[in-house]
């Protein structure tokens, strides 16, 4: 074929954003908050723009605008007919471009209450939500209410652009002040990864380049840090869930892969390996993995997002549906589910009403008992005696389903958290809904630390370490091990603690991934969270060590601040940590 | 191990996903395929998705009769290749049955007439769900789109009361006599597509590489001469070396004026041009400014 080519150019060809990632962004706003300008600056700097799509906007401009010259950027997003008619974004629309680093997709959508269906829609597959606050207004109710939806959604990092600079003089003390008041409102919610960013999108201050209006401004520009920012840690990497989509078995036509059968499907989360023993839910059935294979060959590992069959050892009844864990970490298997609802249909939820529910691969019939409250997403207030839930509300509700579904809580899995729900009738989607743990307490759990009891006194305990360490022949210790998942700290902190315990001193693994199912089981990813998950297991060994016990603490601890928190907890009470 | 994989990897496993998940659901899906680099890409990714099964969908081609002839005999070729099924929807016969009146003079085009033959076929195999080739990037109103599309009974698509589509999990309900479209390289961009045939090694069909064509110019783009071309006073036939970028009716696709005949050298063009490939080889896009949103309302892909 004309095509034909050699090894090395094949990978030269791919060598420009094969191997930096795709970073998904969701933006939310108004024309007014220059939402629109900001992604045709992005566009437009990056060289994502087109000629024909840049004449074609001109045009449209000079029609809508007459022939002043300007260049109404909103143009370019508004794709539908009513939108450009009517100047408003009213569905999102998704737009692309990469830099030689990495490859973005802008799900663009309305800022409007009444589109909070379509800003749902666009955050719940984003990585980074930007959230656009016009300098000159400050934190308005609409900012609020993108942060709030973010955090339901649980888009990990969110970015607050301070847009329209120029307008107040390019004045940090205006900056900071957003930067306060919004980080205070933010404290209220799940969301702890908040960059801010002063930026002018008209002319282009911090978005691609610095420009020279803020020299105060000491981090990167937007485009800097959406190129940066690290998300492979975002991803549940800790729990595996393969929820079964297809079931590849050839039959007789393929004559000699008659044998052939495997279960499709794309990894939720968690990593999968070949050899894995694995449960078969919600049977419970358990059978090991002997193969994980791709239409280019077997792997050895699978993980999110990748798309993989598995063939299994034992020949056990799987169908769609079924989700394949590990033996020792189980998700929740109920037909009583717990979640927030946003619903996003003209005919609103009724307690008693009956839906079709879609979780994964699994379709079942549910029933709404219970609508246990609404929240008003303005305001965060809970209305206990909503008794329905309208278009674009959101609320807390109990539904029975007619078999058992396979989940985990969203907050911890995103890919096993989330459901849809679906009229029976008209087969509209009808509400996205976000699990909720089973024991989850009526009020959502406070953000870390603003729950200490403040009247409760430390009681000084009667016996001194000295006379521990007399008793026992040492004292204890913490040896914090920290890195990636899968970098090896397990299995090092597992030798250790056989060599300690063989010569006849006390040791005690604390394993991060074990102590999620217990300790920290309701804890997940965020920024937030893994400083909690953190300062738990640092007060968890503090107690060993102070019992005489060497601790050792294998834990994902990715941020240097909460090690040093680790450390001074240990150094407070005297404790050896290294 | 850093559990970190390319671009191109994520937007693949999507795609396998979304076909496998159309498989599964709904009952009569068929795969659309025209030849061109986009369709074959799909049928790389539906390989992804089933084998070493069969694909549990035939593959169809909505066939103008002005379609190139290389583009044909290399459809034939790869398919037999796969061992699927094919079926063509002809516009021809179409025309033929009366269904559709042909436009006539210089600018006729059967592109319009294409969506009526779509529908009938769609009709007449009580196909559920059609799997399309259409990206995001390539127009606005297709920006805009689900990736599961849902479609009335008259195959129309209501921009405006578009299904909220969540995470991964799709609603592919539909009642008798609805269909939804569906689009597994929604979030592809023109380039993510050339990398991946670039990767996956896909051959393509000749015409996608530079070679000699007698070609006329119209509206400043390049247009292939066929036996069915009538030209407008003042065009003069000539020949250049051209490549296309895009695959569609022979009456509305342009060529593009290039020496490049090797995939490094067409990447690298495509890598450096600063016009969109609807806007440089589509005359269909250009009516009006919701030429592709109006033709998606009468059922149009």
């Amino acid at each position: 074929m004309p095509g034909a080519s050699t090894n090395g150019d094949m990978a030269a060809l791919q060598s420009g954003v094969a191997s930096s990632g795709l970073l998904r962004i969701a933006t939310a706003g108004s024309v007014d908050d220059g939402k629109s300008t900001l992604i045709g600056r992005l566009l437009f700097d990056s060289k994502a723009l087109f000629e024909d799509q840049l004449a074609q906007v001109a045009e449209a401009s000079r029609r809508r605008h007459g022939d002043n010259g300007t260049v109404d950027l909103a143009l370019l997003t508004d794709g539908l007919r009513a939108e450009r008619e009517q100047g408003i974004t009213i569905d999102v629309a998704y737009r692309y471009f990469a830099t030689p680093r990495r490859s973005f997709i802008i799900a663009d959508t309305p800022g409007h209450v009444r589109y909070t269906r379509n800003m749902v829609t666009g955050a719940s597959t984003a990585d980074l939500a930007i959230v656009l606050i016009d300098a000159r207004n400050g934190v308005v109710q609409q900012s609020r209410r993108h942060a709030f939806i973010s955090s339901l959604l649980r888009t990990p990092r969110l970015v607050v652009c301070v847009n329209k600079m120029d307008l107040v003089d390019h004045d940090q003390a205006v900056f900071d002040a957003i930067v306060e008041e919004f980080t205070s409102f933010a404290s209220k919610l799940e969301i702890s990864d908040i960059t801010f960013i002063p930026i002018s999108a008209l002319n282009g201050d911090n978005v691609v380049d610095r420009g020279e209006n803020m020299p105060w401004y000491g981090g990167p520009p937007l485009l800097y840090h959406l190129e940066h920012v690290h998300i492979a840690s975002d991803r549940n990497l800790i729990d595996p869930r393969f929820p079964v989509q297809w079931v590849v078995r050839p039959g007789d036509a393929q004559g000699e892969q008659h044998d052939y059968r495997g279960y499709a499907g794309q990894m939720a989360s968690g990593v999968l390996r070949a050899g894995d023993d694995v449960v078969i839910l919600p049977s419970g059935a358990e059978t090991r993995i002997t193969s994980i294979d791709t239409f280019d060959g077997t792997v050895a590992e699978a993980f999110p997002p990748m798309s993989v069959t598995l063939r299994l050892a034992d020949d056990i009844d799987i169908s769609r549906g079924d989700l394949i864990a590990r033996p020792h970490n189980h998700p929740t298997v109920s037909r009583e589910l717990d979640a927030i609802v946003c619903w996003m249909s003209e005919a609103p939820l009724q307690v008693g009403g009956r839906y079709v529910l879609k979780h994964t691969t699994k379709t079942v019939r549910a029933v709404a008992n219970e609508l246990l409250h609404r929240i008003d997403v303005d305001t965060l207030h809970r209305d206990s005696d909503a008794t329905a839930l309208e278009l674009n509300e959101i609320g807390r509700v109990r539904l029975r389903t007619s078999a058992p579904v396979t989940y985990d809580a969203y907050r911890r899995n995103r890919g096993t958290g989330g459901f849809i729900l679906v009229d029976e009738a008209t087969n509209e989607t009808l509400a996205a809904g976000m699990l909720l743990d089973p024991d989850e307490p009526l009020r959502a759990t406070p953000a870390a630390g603003a729950g200490r009891s403040e009247n409760v006194v430390w009681e000084e305990t009667k016996i001194t370490r000295e006379e521990r360490r007399a008793a026992l022949g040492h004292t204890g210790a913490t040896i914090w091990m920290t890195g990636l998942p899968s970098s090896g700290k397990s299995t090092i902190a597992g030798a250790l603690e056989q060599r300690l315990v063989e010569s006849g001193i006390p040791a005690y693994r604390l394993d991060g991934d074990n102590l999620r199912h217990g300790l920290n089981g309701n804890l997940g990813f965020s920024a937030a969270d893994r400083r909690e998950n953190v300062r738990r297991t640092a007060e968890a060994a503090k107690l060993l060590a102070d019992a005489g016990v060497i601790a050792i603490v294998s834990v994902v601890s990715p941020y240097e601040a909460d090690r040093a928190a680790a450390r001074a907890t240990h150094a407070d009470a005297e404790l050896d940590f290294v | 191990m850093s559990y970190d994989i390319s671009h191109l990897d994520v937007l693949e496993s999507e795609a396998i996903h979304i076909f496998r998940e159309v498989a599964a659901e709904l009952e009569r899906p068929v795969l659309l395929f025209s030849g061109g680099k986009d369709s074959i890409v799909m049928l790389r990714l539906a390989e992804k998705a089933f084998r070493p099964g069969r694909f549990p969908f035939p593959l169809m081609h909505v066939d103008t009769g002005h379609n190139f002839p290389e583009v044909i005999e290399f459809r034939d070729r790869r398919i037999a290749e796969l061992g699927e099924r094919l079926i063509v929807a002809s516009v021809q016969e179409s025309i033929d049955k009366g269904r559709v009146v042909e436009e006539t003079g210089p600018r006729a085009s059967r592109n319009r007439l294409q969506t009526v033959t779509l529908l009938d076929a769609i009709a007449e195999h009580r196909f559920d769900a059609a799997f399309g080739g259409a990206r995001r990037d390539e127009e606005r109103a297709r920006a805009k789109e689900r990736i599961f599309s849902f479609r009335d009974d008259f195959g129309g698509w209501d921009p405006k009361n578009q299904r909220p589509e969540l995470w991964n999990v799709y609603n592919g309900r539909i009642r008798k006599g609805e269909n939804v479209r569906v689009f597994p390289i929604s979030n592809w961009t023109e380039l993510d597509v050339w990398q991946y045939i670039a990767r996956e090694r896909l051959e393509l069909p000749p015409i996608y590489f530079a070679h000699r064509r007698e070609v006329f110019r119209r509206d400043g783009m390049l247009y292939a001469t066929a036996p069915f071309t009538e030209l407008i006073p003042g065009e003069e036939p000539f020949e250049e070396s051209v490549r296309y970028r895009t695959v569609g009716d022979m009456s509305c696709t342009g060529a593009v004026a290039s020496t490049a005949s090797t995939l490094e050298t067409v990447v690298a063009e495509i890598t450096a041009t600063r016009i969109t490939e609807r806007g440089e080889t589509r005359a269909d896009d250009r009516a009006t400014e919701a030429a592709m949103e109006d033709r998606k309302k009468e059922g149009y892909f």
